[in-house]
């Protein structure tokens, strides 16, 4: 059996007074794309920096790759890439330029560099910007060459801490279909991302982490389950139709109905167990509310983050 | 619509990178390498941003201009001219601004990621603050260059011998060098790079209460005191002492020598004072 990528056993961090990571347990399998996910302040970034090495941890077992990160630090820099926050490419250098000076410090002589580097912007559809000061390159660029940066050494994990944050549709869609090829090739990945979208979309793996403990893991759909049966939405004619919706639907859930005054949508959870959607429906006749859609779905990432982390 | 391409991996290990397959064993990039890279990177900030390039050196010179010519008429120098006098405390001193592009190129790699992505690579730790200040020392020499032909060109004239003009220069770079330091810390505890600039400005106060700009002997008592025994008056002396040439050197009270073993004593004084705190801060940052 493979080495897991990634055992975190009881991780603990603190800053001063505050507990960023309170004993935090995650394996990661190999060929997977962990998505870590979490409100701000849950831990999700002192995490990725504790497996990139950037940060002695204080308690606890991190092992990547089979090597301990507390103990051989080196040894996981070897086989890590990381791409943080803000794109950490220098704008004066052009493209080409800062790939081939990450690969120099990854101890590559400099033709392999060049080879590496030339790679990596093929890969990333960089190349007829590359020999262009990265200054006239545009924010999606950016964080593209930035990944590249994480991948001339030709990293066994990639560590990406909010890989999309600020980027528009049309990048975020491409960065995307960049991992998407890099985990197809085999590199695995660990990001932390604030995006349910981003997560539901890119990872095999998901991870809620609140208050610096894993609270719940497993694939997309383990996780929509276990928050328990499905959803029944309907679509409200008008916002004065909203409180007559609400009023009829609030006898089916146990925790009353979620209404959204913008999208005019009210939706409650409910278990598989019965015909839900035709007592619904019934439901709506008798209130006598104008009503546009009714649907019985699974709940959403949105609903499950709420559901796991709303008990703190 | 960008193709992203599906390639053939290159690099290093021809394994794959998932397929489980024997890494060597660790080993950490070549110290001359790592700091190379870094250093090179840190001198093409520099050196492709015009702005810093040019705008650096017309603030120079538009400040030795106006000593020079404004106030050179009301400072009365002995047995020299101002402007000889003034030159070398001008160069002297502007080791200490180009210190302030270092603070502010820390407080920025700090802040924009770039110590980050260094620290996961598998580098020395050492690389960073040697590299950088190999960079800022290159640096500083240019504007050393830059600032000697401004004050060349307002009529400073070395009436040192070869050897003395040389070593002044010389020792000019080594006092950048060592200010170096005292600039790497201030970067690295700014937190900004407005925060690491506002606090490396302080210097500014300090360079005038010193000989650069005008004798000692001019101040009041408490703040000759002061000016008499600060590392920059023993500095600016020093390349004063070695460039106006025996006669010059003569009014100063000391010969070349004693200036030029002081100023290298406080050198050192500063990197070991600063040096260690630079190493200490960085690695717990």
């Amino acid at each position: 059996m493979a080495t897991a990528t990634i055992e975190a056993r009881g991780v603990t961090k603190r800053f001063g007074k505050t507990t960023a990571l309170d004993g935090l347990d995650l394996v990661a399998e190999p060929g997977q794309v962990v998505a870590l996910l979490g409100p701000n302040g849950a831990g999700k970034t002192t995490f990725v920096r504790a497996v990139a090495t950037l940060l002695p941890l204080d308690g606890g077992e991190l092992i990547v790759a089979g090597h301990d990160a507390r103990r051989e630090p080196a040894a996981v820099r070897q086989i890590i890439g990381l791409a943080g926050q803000f794109a950490a490419v220098e704008p004066v250098m052009t493209g080409r330029e800062n790939l081939e000076m990450v690969a120099r410090l990854f101890g590559q002589g400099r033709r392999v560099a060049k080879r590496s580097a030339a790679a990596v912007l093929e890969q990333l559809g960089l190349e007829e910007a590359a020999n262009k000061p990265v200054r006239t390159y545009s924010g999606g660029m950016r964080r593209r060459l930035d990944l590249g940066a994480s991948l001339v050494g030709d990293p066994r994990l990639l560590v990406l801490d909010e890989p999309t944050t600020g980027l528009d549709p049309r990048s975020r869609n491409e960065l995307w279909d960049a991992i998407r090829a890099l985990v197809g090739r085999g590199t695995d990945v660990l990001l932390t991302t604030q995006y349910l979208d981003e997560a539901d979309q890119l990872a095999t793996h998901i991870v809620i982490i609140d208050h610096g403990k894993a609270v719940a893991s497993g694939t997309s759909t383990e996780l929509k389950r276990r928050v328990g049966g499905r959803v029944i939405e309907v679509h409200a004619r008008t916002r004065e139709d909203l409180p007559a919706v609400a009023n009829a639907l609030g006898r089916f859930d146990r925790a009353g109905p979620q209404v959204d005054e913008a999208t005019r949508k009210v939706s409650v959870g409910v278990d598989d167990a019965e015909n839900w959607l035709s007592l619904a429906l019934e439901a709506m006749e008798a209130s006598g509310a104008d009503v546009d859609d009714i649907t019985l779905r699974q709940p959403s990432l949105d609903e499950v983050f709420l559901a796991l982390t709303n008990g703190n | 619509m960008t193709a992203i391409a599906m390639p053939t991996p290159s690099g290093p290990t021809s394994t794959g990178p998932a397929s489980g397959a024997l890494r060597p064993a660790p080993r950490t990039t070549s110290i001359v390498t790592s700091t190379a890279q870094v250093a090179k990177r840190a001198l093409l900030r520099y050196f492709r941003t015009p702005q810093l390039v040019v705008l650096g050196t017309l603030q120079g010179a538009l400040f030795l201009l106006i000593f020079r010519y404004v106030f050179g008429g009301a400072v009365d120098i002995h047995g020299a001219s101002y402007v000889n006098f003034l030159v070398p405390g001008f160069v002297t001193t502007g080791v200490l601004f180009t210190g302030q592009g270092a603070a502010t190129g820390v407080a920025d790699d700090l802040q924009q990621g770039f110590v980050d992505r260094l620290r996961s690579l598998p580098v020395p730790r050492s690389s960073f603050l040697v590299g950088r200040a190999m960079a800022d020392t290159v640096w500083c020499a240019w504007g050393l260059l830059t600032a000697i032909a401004v004050g060349l060109a307002v009529g400073f004239r070395p009436h040192g011998s070869a050897l003395g003009d040389l070593a002044a220069l010389g020792l000019c770079v080594v006092f950048g060098f060592a200010f170096e330091w005292l600039f790497l810390v201030v970067g690295l505890f700014a937190g900004t790079p407005q925060a690491a600039q506002g606090m490396a400005f302080l210097v500014f106060p300090l360079t005038f209460v010193s000989s650069a700009y005008v004798p000692v002997s001019t101040m009041p008592g408490w703040l000759q005191a002061f000016a008499q025994h600060q590392p920059i008056t023993y500095m600016v002396d020093a390349v004063r002492a070695l460039t106006l040439g025996p006669t010059g050197a003569a009014t100063l009270g000391h010969t070349a020598g004693y200036f030029t073993f002081w100023s290298l004593i406080w050198a050192a004084g500063i990197v070991a004072v600063f040096a260690p705190i630079a190493a200490a801060k960085y690695a717990r940052a």
